[in-house]
């Protein structure tokens, strides 16, 4: 079995009142090149720094080689980061820059040479010893970055999105020849990006992260085809998905049709999240396949493959991919296989949130005051308030709720959007509505009284 | 010509009559005798005036002692303020800089009556203590200035390479503020060469310095060695501040 080089245990880190990562534990072999994906803001970069040294968590500890680096600074860790944006030293031309590392070490002047030189190779930047290194491209800087990062031969090297500022082809040209030098130094890889792609070309192991928690570890193949939730659904790759009913093992119910599926041990008509990739829905001619059909409303050329969105004769809006397109306005056959078919547990069914009666017919919930029965609750008793997804109203007007908020996330369900919207307090709201909204947003919430269910807490 | 460079008509004159004409009357009166006829007496009389030369000596000496108090003052102060975690404050930015809205003039006044106040003997001490509080804010400023813009990720990516945090300052920190202590340099050791208000103030005449004589030459209407005197001074100034951009200029292309 694989050496564990570093561990993360219970790590959490906030800063202010706002929470960047929330308990996470991650262990990291020896030699894997292991990605931490995420949007911006998911609490990844904070943990790359954790690693390195900059930052020091809250609470739990991150182990290398088993030994705690609590309390050990970041010249002292065995570990070398390439930045963001690169950060030579401008003051000094490539070789000195390369060799900053080896002569802190005090490493003999024949070595040193003989290093650089062998890194120069590596990076194919053999003849720029000399430059200043102002005088280099995006992309000759970076190479020079990386250079100086393996040059002192870490135990781990720690990348932090070193591709984002470089154009198309050349990240792609790089992407290569760093999954090369992965092979060749057989160096450990901790890789921070928010490009999706690029964490699934690059990585032996994909971290999916979220609002400062860990959403799935696993290989490229099976973050994509069995993403354990929504979100990771939705952030990798393209995705249909929709709400649906387990009937029963192997039995699903979505966009108003039941199929066969391969997922059991949910229970019965239990409500599920269904995620069908687009590529995963065919079409046919024979009438004995055919589980639904559909209107195509538009269809795109992308390249390889023809991009369609069509109207389930449900009414349920579905992204297909196929190698050959079909005329808009055509009704087509359509089939999923059983084992295409992702079946999510729900994360949550309904919006769950504690909050406080203040008064008769009153609660605050996420510091505003709502209006609501509290019968049988006194003033000051501390509650649970259950309020469904499709009973929360969103409003332009800022002035006209009683809380407001930021569209933080968006999911299109087919037929209408699941949206996480941040309130004022930073905790979140899920929403389920038909109108348009853009991430960014910001609006005003309103709950009716009689869609705010009270309850004790701990009951 | 075009309407527009018709705008910069006003400074020019302005250039020829405050700046190009004085340097001009600077330079003939340096070179006539008091007949009006040319003469390189003026400059061959400061280099036989033992007085002069020693006088020109101490003023070199002092501006540099001062230029270096400024640069060990100045630096860590500019340091701190430029720090988030140890200056979280504007304020004091402002408190550091405020001494330059009020006259030096007034200030060099009100510090030689402190002194009397506390019955200090005004002498060399007093005399650089008034120069440095004078021009410690312009030594402050340009490297406060570059090492707040100055990128946190070159501390960090030498701290990741194995340097503690004393080499991260000597190595990095240091040099790359260079450009700022090069103008601070500029800003503090110029004007000490030349100054005079604050040795007359401050040492009640007793130390005299370069400007103390050119002064005294012009004020008995000697203006002939005056001038030869101002020449020469703006000469080694002149050296000097060459002296200084081809430093800066290094400090950026990468050679310390």
């Amino acid at each position: 079995m694989a050496k564990k080089i570093i561990e993360i245990k219970n790590v959490s880190k906030s800063f202010g009142d706002k929470d960047v990562l929330k308990d996470i534990n991650l262990y990291i072999n020896q030699g894997e090149f292991l990605t931490l994906l995420g949007p911006s803001g998911c609490g990844k970069t904070t943990l790359l720094r954790m690693i390195a040294g900059f930052l020091q968590p809250d609470s739990g500890s991150i182990l290398l080689d088993g030994k705690d680096l609590e309390g050990t600074s970041p010249y002292e860790r065995p570990l070398n980061t390439v930045f963001q944006r690169y950060a030579l030293f401008p003051h000094l031309d490539v070789y000195d820059n390369i060799a900053f590392g080896l002569k802190l070490k005090k490493v003999p002047q024949e070595e040193i040479d003989k290093r650089v030189r062998r890194v120069l190779k590596l990076v194919a930047m053999s003849d720029y010893e000399d430059r200043d290194v102002e005088t280099l491209s995006g992309g000759q800087q970076q190479r020079i970055a990386i250079a100086r990062a393996i040059v002192n031969q870490p135990k781990v090297l720690l990348l932090d999105e070193p591709l984002a500022a470089l154009d198309l082809k050349m990240r792609k040209d790089m992407q290569i020849e760093l999954k090369e030098m992965h092979k060749q130094l057989g160096i450990t890889f901790i890789y921070v990006t928010h490009d999706q792609e690029e964490a699934l070309t690059l990585s032996d192991t994909v971290v999916v992260m979220n609002e400062g928690r860990i959403q799935q570890i696993g290989t490229p193949t099976d973050i994509y085809n069995e993403p354990v939730n929504s979100f990771v659904a939705d952030f990798i790759g393209e995705s249909n998905i929709l709400n649906g009913t387990m009937i029963k093992d192997r039995r699903v119910s979505f966009i108003g049709h039941d199929f066969d599926c391969v997922d059991e041990g949910f229970g019965e008509n239990v409500p599920v999240d269904v995620v069908v990739r687009p590529e995963d829905i065919y079409f046919t001619n024979d009438p004995a396949r055919t589980q639904f059909t559909a209107k195509v409303k538009s269809c795109t050329f992308k390249g390889v493959h023809y991009e369609m969105f069509v109207d389930s004769d449900t009414g349920n809006e579905l992204m297909i991919q196929d190698y050959d397109p079909y005329p808009v306005d055509s009704i087509v056959n359509l089939y999923v296989e059983p084992d295409d078919i992702q079946v999510m547990k729900k994360e949550r069914v309904a919006n769950v949130i504690e909050g406080k009666v203040t008064g008769a017919g009153k609660v605050e919930l996420f510091g505003g005051e709502f209006e609501c029965s509290t019968e049988g609750f006194e003033e000051g008793d501390e509650v649970v308030a259950t309020v469904d997804f499709d009973k929360v109203d969103l409003l332009d007007n800022l002035e006209d709720g009683v809380l407001n908020g930021e569209v933080y996330f968006i999911l299109y369900k087919g037929d209408h959007y699941h949206l996480t919207i941040r309130v004022g307090d930073g905790r979140f709201l899920y929403v389920d509505t038909n109108d348009i909204w853009d991430k960014g947003d910001l609006v005003a919430v309103n709950i009716a009284a009689n869609d705010i269910k009270l309850s004790r807490k701990n009951d | 010509m075009t309407k527009r460079s018709n705008w910069s008509i006003p400074y020019f004159i302005f250039l020829v009559l405050f700046v190009v004409l004085p340097l001009v009357l600077v330079i003939v009166y340096a070179f006539q005798d008091n007949e009006g006829g040319f003469t390189l007496a003026n400059i061959g009389q400061f280099f036989s005036d033992s007085d002069a030369i020693s006088t020109f000596a101490l003023s070199l000496e002092v501006a540099i002692e001062n230029t270096l108090i400024c640069i060990l003052l100045g630096y860590p102060a500019a340091y701190i303020l430029a720090d988030k975690k140890l200056n979280r404050s504007a304020v004091t930015i402002v408190l550091f800089i405020l001494p330059m809205w009020i006259n030096a003039l007034m200030r060099t006044l009100a510090t030689s009556e402190l002194f009397n106040v506390l019955g200090f003997t005004l002498g060399k001490g007093t005399l650089l203590f008034g120069m440095v509080y004078d021009y410690l804010p312009f030594m402050i400023y340009p490297i406060y200035n570059i090492l707040q813009k100055m990128d946190k990720s070159y501390a960090e990516a030498a701290e990741d390479l194995g340097a503690t945090p004393l080499q991260v300052f000597t190595k990095v920190t240091l040099p790359l503020s260079m450009p700022g202590i090069m103008s601070g340099v500029m800003m503090v050791f110029m004007p000490t060469v030349s100054t005079f208000a604050i040795a007359e103030f401050l040492t009640n005449n007793k130390i005299k310095l370069f400007g103390t004589i050119i002064q005294e030459n012009i004020n008995s209407s000697m203006w002939n060695y005056g001038s030869a005197l101002a020449l020469i001074m703006l000469i080694i100034i002149g050296i000097t501040s060459l002296f200084n951009s081809e430093e800066s200029n290094a400090a950026e292309g990468g050679l310390i």
